[in-house]
């Protein structure tokens, strides 16, 4: 397949936008003392190897897809991949791989179905899709509204010009977590808020993925994790990994979206190496979480889980 | 805070301004290039993209920092309406009627001490202290635009719809960002705010 067959111009039309898709990037890092969130794709990972497998730069706009896929109708010649999320991919109706470059002709209709394993899928297009931006990102920002509004049946998308060639592949391993999640941890700056039980509760009780979760944030249910009574926190910066209790002892973990600075305590942050699990998690999947160093080590001992 | 960020905890607000101000002067010199975000708040500032911890401790706690000048910045007037859910509590744990709640934090005079949580969102002191409100137990999971609450001694004005956990005394009007225009934020660090009591 000669590249310049994918140097001609393409629209992407939706024909169904799916619950939740959404066009990412790296986002807006830089900006976040004007309270602009960070943004971008909410699995990196994910994000960077659909680029790679179509030949375009990792941080290249994709689509970010929420549970149940999206379906596009394709004007010209790309070359598709999809990562993250397990789900069905169909063009014209025929299954087609997951996890590789795939050539859609023009005309073709893409489905990409429901997930049946992780919450969200990454669609690259050879060339990147193209929406206006603003403050240096396409990325859509739930929590600020900065960036194009989630997409709708009948819009159409430009694609960019298209500047690589896929890589020929037929398999890019990314491990998609099935079951319980297992998130390494660095503790602090404020886990002297926690009572003592409360810091052992961290990493010994099971917690669930709520319903509530969302781009900003995975709300944690079931167990309680007692604050110390100390008054109240000035607002101070946030990460994304923060762990924040909220003064009913409920977690949240910050994800891409998230608020720029908050109040209440954080008591520990989510590794990088676990943020591909956490944008993954659907609701009522099961979380726990163990220390590391903070080179990456593991630091419980064999008995964090026995409690 | 994590793999890759460094919290800083100082005295008080003078402070933060101060090593702030500083910060970006040698960041502007080229200082510790990995920086991604450096975030003021009320007693702490956040260095996001930290790659080598040990050296930045070391110059933080080596260097000389001078007082930053406070800069009068322009004075932006904000329409409220004091009819917001909270402002029963607000007005219980002042211990005074809800009319008298509105009026006493409309007197007062407000700056923006820094930005944060969300797009045009500032941090608005000038309420005395013995004033200060404990947040909710709960964020609320919407709190609308434009609504005005309190946290500490601190007003803010929700720019748009989001979560919240401030004690929402009231609501304005008032158009707090707008990326069409430069800069979007109507509320930026150093200006004087007053609440117009439109109830």
């Amino acid at each position: 397949m000669a590249g310049s067959g994918l140097a001609r111009s393409c629209l992407v039309t939706v024909e169904r936008p799916g619950l939740l898709t959404t066009v990412q990037d790296a986002g807006r890092p830089g900006l976040a003392h004007l309270g602009v969130p960070r943004s971008g794709a909410l699995d990196p990972a994910a994000h960077r190897l659909a680029n790679r497998l179509v030949g375009n730069p990792e941080t290249s706009p994709v689509l970010e897809t929420t549970l149940d896929g999206v379906t596009l109708r394709f004007s010209g010649p790309a070359a598709v991949a999809v990562t993250g999320a397990v789900a069905p991919l169909r063009l014209d109706g025929r299954h087609v791989g997951w996890g590789v470059p795939v050539l859609v002709r023009p005309g073709q209709v893409l489905d990409l179905g429901r997930a049946t394993s992780g919450v969200r899928c990454y669609l690259a297009v050879s060339g990147g899709f193209a929406p206006p931006g603003v403050l240096g990102s396409v990325a859509t920002d739930l929590l600020s509204g900065l960036g194009p509004p989630p997409l709708a049946a009948g819009q159409t998308l430009p694609v960019g010009a298209a500047s690589g060639y896929p890589a020929p592949v037929d398999l890019a391993p990314y491990g998609i977590p099935s079951g319980e999640v297992e998130l390494p941890i660095h503790r602090g700056p404020r886990d002297s808020w926690l009572t003592s039980a409360g810091r052992s509760t961290l990493t010994t009780a099971a917690f669930t993925v709520a319903t509530a979760s969302n781009r900003i944030g995975l709300r944690l249910a079931g167990a309680s994790v007692g604050q110390a009574a100390r008054g109240e926190l000035p607002s101070e910066g946030l990460v994304w990994g923060a762990i924040q209790v909220l003064p009913d002892g409920g977690l949240v973990i910050f994800l891409a979206d998230h608020p720029t600075t908050g109040g209440y305590p954080v008591i520990a942050v989510v590794d990088p190496a676990g943020f591909s699990a956490c944008a993954q998690a659907a609701p009522g999947t099961t979380v726990r979480f163990h220390t590391v160093h903070s080179d990456g080590r593991a630091r419980d001992g064999p008995s964090r889980r026995g409690g | 805070m994590g793999r890759s960020a460094l919290l800083v905890e100082l005295g008080d607000l003078a402070d933060v301004l101060s090593l702030h101000a500083e910060i970006e002067r040698r960041r502007a010199l080229g200082w510790a290039p990995s920086l991604t975000d450096v975030i003021p708040a009320a007693r702490t500032i956040l260095l996001d993209g930290v790659t080598d911890r040990a050296a930045i401790e070391q110059d933080l706690r080596g260097w000389t920092v001078p007082p930053a000048a406070v800069r009068d910045g322009p004075v932006v007037e904000i329409p409220c309406s004091y009819t917001g859910p909270d402002l029963a509590a607000v007005a219980a744990a002042w211990r005074v009627s809800e009319r008298e709640a509105a009026l006493t934090h409309a007197r007062a005079e407000y700056r923006v001490a820094f930005c944060g949580f969300a797009p045009g969102f500032a941090y608005l002191t000038g309420l005395r202290e013995e004033l200060a409100v404990s947040r909710r137990p709960s964020p609320r999971t919407a709190v609308p635009p434009g609504s005005v609450g309190l946290a500490g001694t601190y007003t803010g004005v929700y720019p748009r719809s989001s979560p919240g956990g401030w004690q929402i005394i009231g609501s304005t009007g008032a158009c707090l960002w707008d990326p069409g225009k430069e800069p979007p934020a109507l509320l930026t660090p150093g200006t004087r705010v007053r609440f117009v009591d439109v109830t």
